[in-house]
């Protein structure tokens, strides 16, 4: 018997050590449902980070546009004239008005971590017999590095963005037939044309992406599109990526131009992200009700079992509370140690659902992220459900009639 | 003389106060157990003994009248100070040992010093150790007690009794459950106590032959004390 410990931990570890199998079974119960919740949550954990930073690798957190032109009746309201149709505006490319003040506007902004003003708009690129359509994107690149890894993405040459370079994707490479060093033609819709060297080629992990964006220096950008001085966006990343939605609707307000924040541009993606969310809120708190279940009614068992003994304590000097605590200590106890069997249960199933499901080509389907913070919160968690699951079974020992368990 | 270890004084019990189906089980009991006495506690089945003993053992509380242990009046106590009290001035023996059957036989000898001390101390299993000796019981100490045979079950239960030096030992049919030479050896082992110790003793029992062999029977049928008597055989032996 250990000396620095008290009656409570000391009676609590032995009966569970003494009811062996009921024991082994209900912590084999914890081990598979926090196993389950903790495979759950390290998967979706890493299926979602994963996906997320997929789409802010190419895309910054919230971009300022012009806001939409539209077509204003001159004889709107008039009650004599009824129109019977407005004729939708079409939007054309254009820069956003009085952009170097509203860039200085966000640069101030505390929320805002970089700014990076670009032109965007289409064009033909072509070689030879070869053409495809694509999306200039002028860039400043010192600034718009900093908010999307474009050198990071570069698979071949350099990222280097002189006046007369370009740097585009690997498939569209594939498709024109060029490489690094390469020159390929490029036709804006209002007739400009320019020749360009290649000067590396990107690889951002989305087929569109690559086969589309073709980036330049912002003034070969803005002479190409026809919009010298212009800026048809300013791209934006923020402190807290969730809160990009709000801190857009704020930036719209204040500053009079549209404001879309990647929240918005994939709304699809946070639909599913919820729906995920909560069927994964639900499993767990069921998988935690089934487990205090199973642990109210081991112990309620054992209660039961150990009533005359309980009352031989009571006589013996044994307060309520010390009753108590010996079964609140069982339950904390089963739910830490299935905890913990459950934890390694649960990231073992992940390493290996990790290292047996594979694409094709042997590469991973998604990169494992292990928030280490789990474990240890499932052990809380389980812990303190054993507790709670106790309280019942804790209240029925300690109010035990010494007298009705002796006899009885 | 010192204060008496007991005192009961017009000490009543009913069960269901209050209602239409209210009994009286004990009708108003007066009784006085000085230290050293060695006291059977005889009556059939129903007469009321197991009641009284719960009174007296602080496990239940008179509906009227009053109990004084050692001096203090129980019925001004709260539970928690009656657990306490329970804990420190009372040793049970029980007909069915009951010992914890999670510990072994030491543990279990020490565990009345335990639940006072809240934590294991070296000077409670020294206390164990010592009493394993006196009731012969050293070679099992280390014994899962349900290992341990009846008899030997009953020494350590007696043993528990005494670890933290009650006032009064109540003993509910001690050897009821054992064969004659195990019930001998048990009751020799208590008779030793009284001597040595001046320990108190109430002993409920159905067995004449234990009976005739306390200083003192007392007789409660029907809830009321019939007879009180020294036990004239005891004390000629003893003389």
């Amino acid at each position: 018997m250990r000396r620095w410990l008290p009656f409570e931990w000391i009676a609590a570890i032995r009966f569970l050590l003494e009811g062996r199998m009921q024991s082994l079974f209900i912590v084999a119960g914890v081990t598979i449902g926090v196993g389950v919740i903790v495979f759950m949550s390290a998967m979706l954990e890493s299926m979602t980070s994963n996906m997320m930073r997929r789409i802010l690798n190419s895309q910054p957190h919230i971009s300022m546009v012009p806001p939409d032109e539209v077509a204003r009746p001159l004889r709107d309201g008039d009650p004599a004239l009824n129109l019977g149709t407005v004729q939708r505006r079409t939007q054309r490319t254009r820069s956003i008005d009085q952009w170097q003040a509203v860039r200085v506007d966000l640069e101030r902004n505390p929320e805002i971590t970089h700014v990076a003003p670009v032109v965007t708009g289409s064009a033909l690129a072509s070689r030879g017999v070869a053409s495809r359509s694509v999306n200039v994107i002028g860039i400043e690149p010192e600034r718009y590095f900093a908010i999307i890894d474009l050198p990071g993405a570069v698979v071949d040459g350099q990222p280097r963005l002189a006046p007369e370079d370009v740097v585009l994707g690997t498939d569209l490479a594939k498709e024109l037939g060029v490489e690094v060093g390469d020159k390929v033609r490029f036709t804006a819709a209002t007739g400009t044309m320019m020749t360009l060297t290649i000067s590396g080629l990107f690889d951002l992990g989305h087929r569109f992406t690559n086969l589309r964006n073709v980036y330049v220096a912002l003034r070969t950008g803005q002479a190409l599109l026809g919009l010298i001085g212009g800026s048809t966006s300013i791209e934006v990343t923020v402190d807290d990526v969730y809160a990009a939605e709000d801190v857009a609707q704020v930036l719209q307000a204040t500053t009079g131009v549209g404001a879309d924040s990647w929240i918005k541009t994939n709304a699809q993606f946070f639909n599913v992200m919820n729906i995920q969310s909560i069927s994964n809120t639900t499993i767990r708190l069921l998988v935690g009700l089934s487990v205090a279940f199973g642990i109210a009614s081991v112990l309620i068992v054992s209660v039961v079992q150990r009533s005359k003994e309980i009352g031989i304590l009571r006589a013996m000097g044994a307060s309520r509370g010390q009753m108590l605590r010996v079964f609140l200590i069982q339950g904390g106890v089963l739910g830490l140690i299935g905890s913990i069997f459950g934890s390694s249960l649960g990231l073992v199933a992940i390493w290996g659902f990790h290292a047996i499901a594979r694409n094709p080509d042997g590469s991973e389907f998604f990169p494992l992220i292990i928030d280490w913070w789990l474990p240890v919160t499932a052990a809380i968690m389980a812990t303190a459900t054993g507790v709670v699951a106790a309280v019942t079974p804790a209240l029925r020992a300690a109010r035990l009639d010494p007298v009705v368990a002796i006899r009885g | 003389m010192a204060d008496p270890v007991l005192v009961l004084d017009q000490v009543k019990k009913s069960y269901a106060v209050g209602t239409a189906v209210e009994v009286e089980v004990l009708h108003g009991l007066d009784l006085r157990l000085e230290q050293g006495e060695f006291v059977a506690l005889i009556g059939p089945s129903g007469s009321g003994k197991s009641t009284l003993l719960n009174l007296i053992g602080l496990l239940d509380r008179p509906t009227s009248g009053r109990l004084v242990l050692h001096g203090e009046d129980t019925t001004t106590l709260d539970d928690a100070e009656l657990t306490r009290l329970r804990g420190r001035a009372i040793g049970f023996v029980f007909q069915y040992h009951y010992l914890i059957s999670a510990f072994t036989a030491v543990e279990n000898v020490a565990m009345p010093m335990l639940l006072d001390r809240g934590f294991p101390t070296d000077a409670m299993f020294a206390r164990a150790d010592e009493l394993l000796a006196q009731f012969h019981l050293s070679q099992w100490r280390d014994q899962p007690v349900a290992q341990l045979s009846g008899g030997q079950q009953q020494r350590v239960a007696i043993a528990r009794a005494l670890a933290m030096n009650p006032a009064l030992v109540l003993a509910d049919e001690p050897t009821g459950n054992l064969d004659t030479r195990s019930a001998d050896r048990a009751f020799d082992l208590m008779r030793e106590i009284n001597e040595v110790h001046r320990t108190t003793f109430l002993v409920v029992t159905h067995d004449p032959r234990l009976a005739r062999r306390c200083d003192r029977i007392v007789e409660l049928i029907d809830g009321r004390f019939t007879a009180d008597r020294p036990n004239v055989a005891v004390r000629e032996e003893a003389v």
